[in-house]
């Protein structure tokens, strides 16, 4: 088994848009997912939503400025770690996970074991 | 050339494959059982020639890397690689011996070339599946099948891809690292994934073809070659899955697409359209055995798949005894159901480019230019260069010179071939007033 990371991409706009029964269907669709994960064979170790870029700050070179690292329209919004197989495996666990608008990145985590 | 020299040639082009893809198992690394797979082939020569050609060189290869990867193995244990290549356990087949250990097996015991008995996928399905990981860069899938599939040196795959070889080697390495780093497992998928996967394959296979066919930059309009890689390789795959219609519908469509390759320019290395190329040279034993796969592959499934259907394409024209006895009428036909499994802005340009020859006022140049002009506002067809050269041909036979002229200029300016660039030439040379 091997980490990896599932990077949540989309348009903050669109969650700032929801009504409350949206985002309660949001919120079920992330607790099936977790569900899911273990169901596939996969572990779940962690993840977290992360707050608006417009919360953002940037440190570069000790330089601190407002707003995002880079910008971009589709921005991370949320994270998880998991444990699969392999990248078909992690593949599979990350086509589970709610991104009703961008998508996600699937990103191996480095083993300093 | 002798015996030795040619039977080591000829297992290199037919075994490559076999052999490394058996050798990564033991090695568990892509680099390793290469190295361990070309140190087998060079201590064949002298082998050889000292003892003679085995019965079955691809076996006697085979355990000859195998041995140099386990011996590899052995010396670096103590700084075993940090990063295994995930190679998945194999299950035991029908006899109860898995077939990664074969190793010590006499020559004979190793099937070589053949579909592995038992359920047990063969190594080659692994090594393709793994190349054409949809995880990989479309261009790093098509470089790595060459290089390791094929065995093709990375000199030959840059100069294929017309990149420097420093670039091709680049690409090649960093896919290799993906591989590895990201954990792409180095198996066949499961029946689940496997149209999906399956697809990606012949994609790969389906655009070294092309790269081939009509090479995109360059004198020569074909590489021969390239071609002839693609048509062993769509082979080799419906050899291994014989069960797969669109394996079939492709290798059906390359062959027929490949049996025109002697018609396609005249001695001087001038495009012939189809239009005016001299069917005869068509190669009739390839049309033949192109048509009985089309017909295997449309009539094997539900709903032939986009492959199958090119192939029908293809076999429709295969099958005209003129151009001008063409069924238009089935050609057209084909690619509206192309389309409906294949949305692609090019089919639909085909399409249009047939219609042109149905009577008006549904078909007809008129019709077609209709057709053309709409999909001419389609961003993915931006910067192709067969849009304005089938926009040219239209205007051209509907007598709109300049108009004609124009769009000959377009697409002079979008193609990089030097045939194709000559003809195009000679045709804005016709229209100028």
């Amino acid at each position: 088994m091997a980490k990896y990371s599932i990077l949540i991409y989309g348009d903050e706009a669109y969650y700032a848009s929801l009504t409350p029964e949206g985002v309660a269907a949001v919120m079920d669709a992330h607790g099936a997912f977790a569900k899911a994960v273990g169901e596939l064979g996969g572990q779940l170790l962690g993840g977290e939503e992360l707050d608006s870029v417009s919360t953002a700050t940037s440190v570069r070179g000790g330089a601190v400025t407002d707003g995002p690292f880079v910008e971009t329209k589709e921005t991370l919004g949320g994270f998880y770690l998991v444990e699969a197989r392999d990248l078909d495996h992690a593949i599979e666990i990350a086509k589970l996970c709610p991104a009703p608008t961008g998508g996600i990145e699937v990103r191996p985590v480095v083993d300093h074991s | 050339m002798d015996d030795v020299t040619r039977a080591l040639e000829d297992a290199h082009r037919r075994e490559w494959a076999f052999v490394l893809a058996a050798t990564v198992r033991v090695a568990g690394d892509l680099d390793l059982a290469e190295e361990c797979a070309q140190e087998a082939y060079v201590s064949a020569l002298a082998a050889w020639q000292r003892d003679g050609v085995p019965r079955s060189p691809g076996a006697w290869l085979t355990t000859a890397a195998r041995h140099k990867a386990l011996d590899a193995l052995r010396r670096a244990s103590t700084l075993r690689r940090k990063l295994p290549l995930l190679v998945e356990p194999v299950e035991a087949d029908a006899t109860g011996r898995a077939a990664g250990q074969v190793l010590d097996a006499a020559d004979g015991g190793w099937a070589a070339g053949g579909t592995a008995g038992g359920g047990v996928p063969d190594d080659r399905l692994r090594l393709l599946f793994t190349c054409c990981h949809p995880a990989l860069a479309p261009e790093a899938q098509v470089a790595l099948t060459l290089r390791l599939v094929c065995g093709v040196p990375t000199p030959d795959v840059a100069h294929a891809f017309l990149v420097p070889e420093a670039t091709m080697a680049a690409r090649i390495t960093r896919a290799k690292k993906k591989i590895q780093g990201a954990r792409i497992p180095y198996r066949v998928p499961a029946a689940a994934e496997l149209p999906e996967r399956l697809d990606s394959v012949l994609t790969v296979v389906h655009l070294l073809f092309s790269t081939g066919h009509t090479a995109p930059s360059g004198a020569a309009l074909v590489r021969d070659d390239l071609c002839e890689r693609a048509v062993d390789l769509a082979r080799t795959v419906v050899a291994l899955l014989p069960d797969e219609p669109e394996a079939r519908g492709l290798l059906g469509l390359l062959l027929l697409t490949h049996a025109r390759r002697h018609a396609r320019t005249d001695p001087e290395g001038r495009l012939v359209l189809l239009e005016d190329q001299d069917r005869d040279r068509w190669d009739p034993v390839l049309v033949s055995l192109g048509l009985k796969l089309t017909a295997e592959a449309l009539t094997a499934g539900p709903a032939p798949g986009r492959f199958a259907l090119q192939a029908a394409i293809a076999g429709v024209h295969a099958a005209a005894p003129t151009f001008a006895d063409t069924r238009w009428d089935r050609v057209v036909g084909l690619y509206d159901r192309l389309l409906a499994v294949w949305d692609s802005p090019v089919v639909a340009l085909n399409r249009a480019a047939a219609l042109a020859f149905l009577p008006a006022p549904d078909g007809g140049p008129e019709a077609a230019l209709a057709v053309v002009d709409t999909l001419a506002a389609d961003p993915r067809l931006a910067g192709y260069p067969y849009l304005p050269a089938a926009r040219a041909d239209l205007l051209r036979r509907l007598g709109r010179s300049t108009e004609a002229a124009a769009a000959y200029q377009e697409s002079l300016l979008l193609t990089q071939n030097a045939a194709e660039q000559a003809f195009l030439a000679g045709r804005l040379a016709a229209v100028r007033p």
